[in-house]
């Protein structure tokens, strides 16, 4: 059973080092460029079986940011869908036979070691440090974009002393939501593949079906757990208004049902 | 013991240790949430997002032990 916490380099396109996940997220990225083209070229009254797919993808994730609330909602729903459909598409695109199972040998410091040559996108920490990133820099630019300069009064405030210690923690805790997003999605996915790999080496045959699809269910969660947390953050960073915005966005999410009902 | 049982060992302690408060907190979340959508059935899909929403946040812990496991187990 060979498992190897970072990325395999397959070739070199002179210094860069091409690894076997950056493989798996331009095909992610290629599949994904395509639908979109396909779809968009022949968009249609009544939708055919692709389009309604993808209706059906941007009208429940709509709902959801709906559900969450904030004026500002529509502008960045299409960062949020994209994060949505990219992590999704590479979590279930890992799980596919022949990615970590088609690989080349390679002679190592004197004995042979094999490569595989596809690997889960997100289950490589370069990714979704990447993809945390984007988030939490996005989460900042619209915050900036909405408020303007009092946006920075969340983290440089002189008013009193406990909210200059508030915003303290409010600048740290940008810190930790980088690290947070980026290691919740990678621990997630590659304690699935090696989740995977263990049980396929105990017992290789209808033993690993069930935990298949656990991992399809923890892939669909995991890419709705990162969607939702960029869509929060970016509604409590436009919505800086004085001491209760935090406490008052959480109350926006954790109420009203009633006047929506069924 | 030499350094490589002592870090399998380390290893799996922190597994074991790290998980416990997260398995503890989501069990709340979730008996709390369902409590919730007992009460208030209507509810159902918000109360459902939310808890999500916390669930992800108490699994984070559980992802830093993880990490960390793996730390010592491979670098």
């Amino acid at each position: 059973m060979h498992i190897s916490l970072v990325a395999e380099k397959i070739f070199y396109i002179g210094n860069f080092a091409v690894t076997n996940s950056l493989l798996a997220s331009v095909i992610t990225s290629i599949i994904l460029i395509s639908i979109a083209f396909v779809v968009s070229r022949a968009f249609k009254k009544t939708p055919g079986r692709l389009q309604s797919i993808v209706e059906m993808v941007v009208d429940v994730l709509d709902g959801l940011s709906q559900s969450v609330g904030g004026q500002y909602t529509r502008t960045f729903l299409p960062l949020v869908i994209t994060l949505f459909v990219y992590i999704l598409l590479s979590n279930w695109l890992g799980l596919l036979p022949g990615f970590g199972s088609i690989g080349i040998y390679e002679i190592e410091e004197g004995h042979k070691v094999f490569v595989p040559l596809l690997r889960g996108a997100t289950a490589d920490l370069n990714t979704t440090l990447a993809l945390a990133l984007i988030s939490v820099f996005s989460v900042q630019f619209y915050g900036l974009s909405k408020n303007k300069l009092k946006y920075l009064t969340r983290f440089f405030n002189f008013e009193n002393p406990i909210m200059f210690f508030t915003g303290i923690l409010e600048l740290i805790s940008e810190f930790s939501k980088i690290i947070s997003f980026s290691f919740r999605l990678f621990g997630n996915v590659f304690a699935g593949e090696v989740l995977i790999s263990v049980i396929t080496a105990l017992i290789p045959v209808i033993v690993p079906l069930p935990f298949f699809g656990l991992e399809i269910f923890v892939g669909l969660i995991q890419a709705l757990v990162f969607a939702m947390l960029t869509l929060v953050f970016i509604n409590i960073g436009t919505q800086v208004h004085g001491s209760e915005t935090s406490v008052e966005s959480v109350h926006g999410l954790a109420g009203e049902e009633v006047e929506h009902g069924n | 013991m030499g350094t490589e049982e002592i870090r399998m060992l380390a290893m799996a302690i922190v597994m074991g240790l790290g998980t416990v408060g997260p398995a503890l907190g989501i069990g709340m979340l979730a008996s709390k949430a369902l409590e919730a959508v007992g009460r208030n059935p209507e509810a159902a899909s918000k109360i459902q997002t939310n808890m999500i929403l916390a669930v992800a946040f108490t699994e984070a812990i559980a992802i830093y032990a993880l990490v960390v496991a793996l730390i010592i187990k491979f670098v």
